[in-house]
């Protein structure tokens, strides 16, 4: 495993951050550090271990498919940085 | 004059109020003097003082009629991760400078319907990331207490609740709402010398608390003593159906509960947290308090949690994974703020990277590369796996025993910048809260002493999942043993 600049570059894409030379230059090292740390996992023999995603053992629950909320537009587009006629407005992503 | 009352307890107050020795409105216009008083912690990104005092007068009108509820009148600083309703919600970042929700969160709304009073929004970590406050985009949090050879120094209040911590610490409010997710309520607690607490993982409801790593976030609070910490945890916690990880259990009486005997009680001390490098004072702290609960009546037992020191990375493969996902919904469109690109993917470009702090881009951009094709399994399975392994660790020795004591850091506050550049450094800080965290169980922080340079130090207490009834009894016990009286400097100075 190696974090390069390229592979910042890459993430930083994959995760919608622009980033410049001098933010490549600062976290590049640092990812790789932790991820180098975090390498010691492998260490640890895992072997027929169930992944633990669900601390706490409560399934999760169901409920009838109905309407329970709702009618709120007003209030849902009221942080929104830009809105028309009760919608978001985005930058047009088709030509 | 009415200074001294920033010294009392919730449970003094409560009674103070009941018998009309004062008013909810002289009570909390105390704590907002003492908060004014005390701008230079930067314990608050917004202070709400006039709505605190309207619902103080709403409050003395109940008590005059004899309405009063559970905890009427009781100031208290509410973490600025907690979506409140037309209150600025911030998460501490650049993001969410402007974002006033709609909504209640279901935690404060139950602090609402007991009476209590937020005097405002608590300062913490970007996202509740770090364990120092030094990651807050609105400035760091200082503690209220200084070292003795640095007293110019000013100190880290620990994170990620560090302004709930401080503002609890130095007499601004009586209680304080924190979340957990490594640690954020137990270390700021040890850091500014009062009680923390983390349930166990479902207790609470997460609706409403702006989410950082959604299997392990975790209301919590912190309070002057242990009493009033279960006081006011009784109060949040409970099922909501809008969190479906809220757990359908009744809620004991944490407080009515707290005095009993603990003669018999089987105390775990794990060998794994004597760890390299820990002030001998530490030690010294830790092995006092198995000695005190030994005195009051307890067994004590030698436990193993064997994968403890895989805990830590552990923490920092699964924490930032979720982290990357959960903070996938800020993009310029819904709510935060935008910065306008050229074109929808270059708005979303510019607005995360001028919305995020460093701290935040660099657990996204960790959580990204965990979760990208290829490294999926190698890294958030396989960390996965570990967590298990750490939660059966816990499993096996509360076999033997019935809650675990250890301290809750492996140091006192540190001065504001320290470690700053070494992100691993400042990840082990959370060495003793994060095993619990991963394991999903409830965690207090009681203050235990304080060491040669005049810091708090704390002692953490692990108990079983559920049984938060015998882990506050183990902490009330332990408290009084110690009898720690010692308050920070600056409530000192308020109470004159």
């Amino acid at each position: 495993m190696s974090i390069d600049k390229t592979t910042v570059q890459k993430i930083a894409g994959l995760a919608r951050i622009k980033v410049s030379e001098a933010d490549l230059n600062y976290y590049a090292p640092q990812l790789q550090n932790i991820l180098g740390w975090a390498e010691q996992l492998q260490e640890v023999n895992t072997d027929g271990i169930e992944p633990l995603s669900n601390v706490s053992e409560i399934a999760c629950r169901l409920r009838p498919d109905v309407v329970n909320d709702g009618g709120n537009a007003r209030a849902v587009l009221t942080n929104s940085p830009e809105s028309v006629e009760g919608f978001f407005v985005v930058s047009k992503i088709i030509e | 004059m009415t200074n001294h009352l920033i010294s009392l307890t919730i449970t003094a107050a409560l009674d103070g109020l009941k018998t009309k020795k004062f008013s909810a409105t002289e009570l909390v216009n105390a704590h907002i003097n003492q908060m004014n008083a005390c701008d230079n912690l930067n314990a608050f990104i917004t202070k709400t003082p006039d709505l605190a005092l309207r619902l103080a007068s709403e409050s003395d009108a109940r008590i005059a009629k004899g309405e009063m509820r559970p905890l009427d009148g009781i100031p208290i600083a509410m973490k600025d991760l907690y979506c409140t309703k037309d209150v600025l919600t911030t998460a501490a970042s650049q993001m969410l400078k402007n974002f006033i929700p709609t909504y209640e969160s279901t935690v404060s709304q139950k602090l609402l319907d007991a009476g209590t009073i937020s005097v405002g929004k608590a300062n913490l970590d970007e996202f509740a990331m770090g364990g120092s406050n030094t990651n807050s985009s609105y400035g760091p949090v200082e503690n209220p207490w200084r070292s003795k050879s640095h007293p110019d120094k000013p100190l880290v209040s620990g994170g990620s609740s560090g302004g709930s911590a401080a503002a609890v610490a130095a007499g601004m409010a009586m209680g304080a709402t924190g979340t957990d997710t490594g640690g954020s309520t137990r270390q700021p607690g040890s850091f500014c010398g009062i009680v923390g607490v983390k349930p166990t993982y479902g207790r609470c409801s997460r609706w409403g608390i702006i989410a950082f790593a959604s299997s392990l976030d975790q209301a919590g609070v912190f309070a002057k003593n242990v009493e009033d910490s279960a006081l006011l945890l009784k109060t949040i916690s409970g099922f909501d159906p809008k969190d479906s990880t809220s757990a359908q259990k009744d809620v004991p009486d944490f407080s009515g509960l707290l005095k009993q005997d603990i003669k018999g009680l089987r105390i775990g001390v794990p060998k794994e947290y004597r760890v390299d490098g820990m002030p001998q004072e530490i030690t010294t702290i830790w092995d006092k308090g198995v000695q005190l609960l030994k005195d009051a009546g307890a067994v004590i037992v030698d436990v193993s949690l064997p994968h403890t020191k895989y805990a830590v990375p552990t923490y920092y493969i699964i924490a930032p994974s979720e982290a990357s996902s959960n903070l996938a919904r800020y993009d310029g469109v819904r709510y935060g703020v935008r910065v306008e690109g050229k074109d929808l993917q270059e708005t979303y470009d510019l607005t995360r990277a001028a919305g995020f702090g460093a701290e935040v881009k660099r657990r996204i951009m960790i959580g990204t590369y965990c979760l990208s094709s290829g490294y999926y399994d190698a890294y958030y399975t396989k960390a996965q796996k570990v967590r298990r392994l750490i939660a059966n660790d816990f499993v096996s020795a509360f076999e033997k025993c019935d809650v675990i004591l250890t301290p809750t850091a492996p140091s006192s506050a540190f001065a504001i910048g320290e470690n700053d550049d070494d992100p691993i450094k400042m990840y082990l800080g959370d060495v003793f809260t994060i095993p619990a965290s991963l394991a999903g169980l409830p965690g207090i922080s009681i203050p235990a002493g304080l060491d040669s340079q005049g810091l708090p130090l704390g002692l953490q207490i692990i108990g079983k999942a559920w049984d938060e009834v015998t882990m506050f009894k183990t902490a009330y016990a332990l408290e009084q043993a110690i009898g720690f009286k010692e308050i920070s400097p600056l409530l000192k100075k308020g109470m004159v």
